[in-house]
């Protein structure tokens, strides 16, 4: 097999090492956070979405309730729905795949397919991101996990600014263009307004209504927002994300070398 | 334990969407609005994250060592960083400046 001659395959698997990568950053915030290692692992193996995750153990660190921290992780999730339907239209996995490809769905998988414009490479794409990051990210959080534990004061190694680094990290790449920095301000208003007024975890709640109200009311691109953490195709399409129509990533061709 | 229950919990939720996606018919998936939902509210929960993670701290807000963390990254970020790079940056960053004395 000549596997590894696949643009869709290598593709996979460099961002497979570059998010497994950061799987070292949620595992060391996670306990720090205050969740314990068995917690942790559940996270990383049963949630599987980077930003969900950091979400419920955003919300943990900051002293919200464990309810709060499911509201986040929970509204953070819808967007694999929308991922889900894209890659159950390309891939039409049957029986047991459709289960196993929908615990494997997130932005980078997702990103990885949509960019092939061959069906084959789309699902080579998909399996190759989604176990690939899969493996890897739970690796390294129980990599970091471990450390962290080690670390005693949090606070003295800087990770409470980790984690807010990392959050600014995610939401960077789906800043592209004025609309969704419009949307970002007035979330994080909404939320140090809200602050004081209502438990901790709450605002982050707050701001979701809010920003779900602005996708309901007002027009623009249907996929804003629906970048991936690290984006497979980055170098080769730097400004795909203006069309106008913001028809699913359709303009991705992805034939790169 | 009681974290245990809405963790466990958050997870069902989260492969309940995911799999959601594999069962509704396509022709949802031409429905704009929803497409739109999902991407404003995750621009905007990330954005609420990042500023309850850098100036929230119980029901208060305070300006501590975090927003320095906060800059730093915003311009590790500028200037294309990979993510674990902007993350150690931000640690970095928080930690230097409490040994300086601006907890």
């Amino acid at each position: 097999m000549k596997i590894l001659q696949s643009p869709a395959v290598r593709i996979g698997l460099s961002i497979s090492i570059a998010t497994g990568l950061y799987g070292v950053s949620f595992g060391a915030l996670s306990v720090t956070s205050g969740l314990d290692f068995w917690q942790t692992m559940a996270l990383s193996l049963l949630l599987f979405s980077g930003g969900s995750q950091f979400a419920f153990i955003g919300v943990v660190a900051g002293g919200g309730s464990g309810v709060a921290a499911m509201g986040a992780a929970t509204l953070l999730g819808m967007r694999n729905g929308i991922y889900g339907m894209q890659i159950n239209a390309l891939l039409q996995p049957r029986g047991w795949r459709k289960f196993a490809a929908a615990q494997l769905t997130i932005d980078e998988s997702t990103a990885t397919s949509t960019g092939q414009t061959d069906p084959d490479e789309q699902k080579r794409g998909f399996w190759t991101a989604g176990i690939g990051v899969f493996v890897l990210w739970n690796l390294f959080t129980a990599l970091g996990a471990m450390a962290g534990g080690a670390l005693g004061d949090p606070k003295q190694w800087g990770l409470d600014g980790a984690a807010v680094a990392a959050f600014l990290g995610l939401l960077w790449p789906r800043l592209k263009g004025r609309e969704p920095v419009a949307i970002a301000v007035v979330c994080a208003l909404a939320t140090v307004l809200a602050v004081p007024f209502v438990p901790p975890g709450v605002p982050i709640l707050v701001a979701a209504v809010v920003a779900a109200g602005i996708g309901w009311f007002s027009h623009g691109r249907s996929d804003e927002g629906l970048e991936p953490d690290v984006d497979p195709y980055a170098e080769n399409h730097v400004h795909h994300h203006h069309d106008p129509a913001g028809d699913h990533r359709g303009d991705r061709t992805g034939d790169d070398a | 334990m009681n974290l245990w229950m809405w963790l466990l919990l958050s997870c069902l939720l989260a492969y309940a969407w995911k799999l959601l996606g594999y069962l509704v018919p396509a022709s949802l998936l031409r429905n704009p609005r929803m497409s739109r939902i999902a991407g404003t509210m995750t621009i905007g929960l990330l954005a609420s994250l990042t500023v309850v993670n850098a100036v929230a701290s119980g029901q208060s807000l305070i300006l501590d060592a975090r927003l320095g963390a906060l800059a730093a990254a915003g311009i590790a970020l500028w200037f294309r960083a990979p993510f674990l790079v902007v993350v150690i940056t931000g640690a970095a960053t928080a930690a230097g400046l409490r040994l300086l004395g601006w907890d």
